[in-house]
């Protein structure tokens, strides 16, 4: 009985003791060279896997970071300035200042301003519905509600409001990966440069059809009449194919313009609310 | 009769219910409404350029339209009258497109157009000369793809084209405008039928009928005695076999291969509509502005088969066929397997509408969506040989690659995999879907 034991124990010990210095010398051979440095950088970025760099994962940007001669180009916006000049430091290079970015929404069409013309009952998803038809209001460049974004979103930062039925993305959770730019089908989201206490100023539509058409299909939509490019000082404003765009580095945030608008399709974010001054002065803009 | 050797494609399809309640109506001219809005997208390749302004006024028959590149069509006005305006309408594809709309004055038309009654079968002009006026007056497929006809005429000088195919088939549900055309128009039809032969260069012509259309199968044969070349076949029942690669395998068991033109077997498929067009426009000098369209539905007290302008909008159709029923639930434009539902009832007809269906509201809202028991019935029913279970799951989950190879660019999109599945799944929307992305993934390989 103890004989069986003993010559199983001395057996297997031999084998794994020959198969060890197989695979010893096979390693020797057969070893790839790798920059250890990846690794390090690999540690230092945000393991989010989220493509925002442009690389399909974190390795892969790690490899890029390591290969190249610049920082040009290259930027990790999950982990931002921080993350990248920690990299450039264990690198020996310079990391050049990118401006964080958020993604905004580009519509306000709520139900309230944009009624519902037609039912869509199929199947729940905005590049099945964008190929089929222009959606269940009569805009054919609005949100269609069906949550692609949310489904991209790989940090929970976007969820669909169930009022508005459109999109909230959350200033704090978003890292302007850019996955909800990429999964929406009419182009809705755009990065914009984020500002200090997160304000916002932007044209939340993206209606190109004619002022009268695209007022009749939604309340709230860019009728370029361009009141806000003769009022901008800054020349942040510019009206390409019937709507209104502001640059994001160039705007100042004076909100001139958000007062201007006819239809109220400028947004204003975070900013406290308006003193009663302001308002008459609104007023009699408009009067 | 014992047993009948089934006259088919082989694999797959399904057998809808036929409801074709419109049948044994005979077509009547719709009347010109008093005002029209003809897209400048009727058919497929670039939109047309209006050659006409506001304020212009213009007679039926006259180009308002005109191509914009070869694969492009002419548009003509259906109507005379005044053009009101160009501006975008939304239309039967779904999105807003621009739009010639004319407000009808009298019923003018233009003198070149031979406005007679009588048959003339004599085909005087040559072949070149035939593809030349399909161009000009601006004849494309009516069986509902509205491919521009010239370009289907204008063989490949590498290509022989041995046999035309004409498609008489009618597969889809409630549709029975090509029925209707083919028993009141038959001779006619057999002339434009001779004349695509005569552009083709071809000797032989098979029109494909089901067997749920004898009626018409027994005018066609009968008439079709008086022309050389031309044989009517009898085909059994069974939806897809309208579609243009069935087609071709039922008639001469030849395939298509994938991702190949029809053209690769020696066939060029028309549909009868077409053919009547083509006769209209050789012998007669008539553009297309008018065509069969059947307004159907359960509910509809007078549905029936018209003869519209093109460019009446589609609640013309509807008071002419005794009004909007109050239980209607959606409209579609097309047949109930293949077509379109429309957002609104001011939508103009278009020259690929083949019919109108209203169907009531209980039969317009899709059941509930079960898991996939992989029980196989959509690989059995798709007639392509392709498993619609598997390109569907593969889209849903953005595997695109995965259903390039699994050949999804062959799907012919005819629904018969969402119509059989036993737990109502939507795979024709997801197949669609992948189709879409595989098609713009490969249009951007071959920019690189």
């Amino acid at each position: 009985m103890s004989s069986t034991v003993i010559v199983t124990i001395i057996s297997l010990s031999l084998l794994a003791a020959v198969s060890a210095i197989i695979l010893y010398f096979v390693a020797q051979k057969f070893h790839v060279v790798e920059d250890p440095r990846i690794d390090d950088v690999q540690a230092a970025l945000p393991a989010a896997n989220c493509g925002g760099c442009g690389y399909a994962g974190c390795r892969n940007f790690a490899e890029a970071l390591v290969a190249a001669e610049t920082f040009d180009g290259l930027n990790c916006p999950v982990g931002g300035n921080e993350v990248m000049k920690s990299i450039a430091g264990m690198l020996g290079k310079t990391a050049g200042e990118a401006d964080p970015s958020v993604a905004v929404l580009l519509c306000n069409g709520t139900p309230q301003y944009r009624p519902k013309t037609t039912r869509y009952d199929g199947v729940v998803s905005c590049q099945i519905q964008h190929n089929l038809y222009l959606g269940e209001t009569n805009c054919s460049y609005g949100c269609l509600g069906d949550g692609d974004c949310v489904k991209a979103c790989g940090f929970d930062a976007i969820m669909i409001d169930s009022e508005t039925m459109l999109p909230v993305i959350s200033d704090d959770k978003c890292v302007a990966c850019g996955a909800c730019v990429k999964s929406c089908p009419r182009h809705l989201i755009e990065l914009r440069k984020k500002a200090k206490k997160d304000r916002k100023i932007y044209v939340a539509c993206s209606n190109c059809d004619k002022g009268a058409v695209a007022i009749k299909a939604c309340k709230v939509a860019c009728i370029a009449c361009n009141k806000c490019l003769k009022v901008c000082e800054f020349g942040a404003i510019t009206i390409e194919k019937n709507r209104a765009y502001i640059d994001a580095k160039k705007c100042t945030f004076c909100r001139k313009c958000v007062a201007e608008c006819s239809t109220h399709s400028i947004m204003e974010v975070n900013f406290p609310p308006r003193k009663p001054k302001v308002e008459t002065e609104m007023l009699t803009i408009n009067g | 009769m014992i047993y009948k050797t089934s006259h088919t494609f082989p694999k797959g399809g399904i057998h809808p219910p036929e409801y074709k309640l419109t049948q044994n109506v005979p077509i009547k001219p719709l009347p010109v409404p008093k005002s029209v809005i003809i897209p400048l997208s009727q058919h497929i390749g670039a939109a047309s350029a209006p050659v006409v302004a506001k304020g212009d006024h213009v007679k039926t028959g006259q180009v308002i339209a005109a191509a914009n590149g070869f694969v492009s069509s002419n548009i003509h006005s259906s109507v005379s009258g005044v053009v009101s305006k160009i501006d975008t309408v939304i239309d039967a594809s779904g999105y807003r497109q621009s739009a010639i709309f004319i407000d009808v004055q009298g019923d003018e038309w233009i003198d070149s157009i031979d406005r007679s009654v009588s048959v003339i079968s004599e085909i005087e002009l040559a072949p070149e000369q035939i593809i030349e006026k399909c161009r000009e007056l601006g004849i494309v497929g009516l069986g509902g793809a509205t491919f521009p006809s010239h370009v289907k005429l204008a063989v490949p000088k590498d290509k022989k084209c041995s046999i035309l195919i004409i498609n008489g088939v009618e597969c889809e549900p409630y549709l029975t405008s090509d029925h209707r055309l083919m028993l009141e128009k038959g001779e006619e039809t057999l002339i434009g039928i001779k004349i695509l032969m005569k552009a083709l260069h071809v000797e032989k012509a098979m029109v494909g009928i089901e067997s749920n259309k004898p009626d018409a199968i027994e005018h066609l044969k009968e008439l079709s005695k008086r022309f050389d070349g031309i044989s009517i076949h009898s085909l059994t029942v069974k939806y897809p076999q309208g579609a243009e690669k069935q087609l071709i395998k039922t008639l001469t068991n030849r395939e298509v291969p994938s991702g190949k033109l029809p053209i690769e077997t020696g066939a060029v498929v028309h549909n009868v509509a077409t053919a009547y067009a083509v006769y209209e426009a050789v012998q007669k000098n008539k553009p297309l502005i008018e065509r069969v369209v059947t307004i159907t539905g359960k509910s509809l007290s007078a549905p029936g088969n018209y003869l519209v302008r093109i460019g009446s909008p589609v609640n013309s159709l509807i008071e002419a066929a005794g009004g909007l029923p109050d239980d209607t639930g959606k409209i579609v434009s097309g047949g109930p397997m293949m077509g379109k539902a429309l957002q609104n009832t001011g939508i103009p007809t278009s020259k690929g509408m083949s019919g109108i269906i209203l169907f009531p509201a209980s039969e317009s809202i899709r059941g509930e969506t079960g898991p996939c028991i992989r029980c196989a019935k959509c690989i059995a029913a798709c007639p392509m040989n392709l498993e619609p279970h598997l390109l569907a799951n593969a889209s849903m989950k953005a595997m695109f690659e995965r259903t390039e190879s699994e050949r999804i660019t062959d799907c012919v999109e005819c629904g018969s995999c969402s119509y059989t599945c036993p737990a109502g799944r939507p795979l024709l929307d997801y197949i669609r879907l992948g189709k879409s992305t595989v098609i713009k993934m490969a249009r951007e390989r071959n920019l690189k």
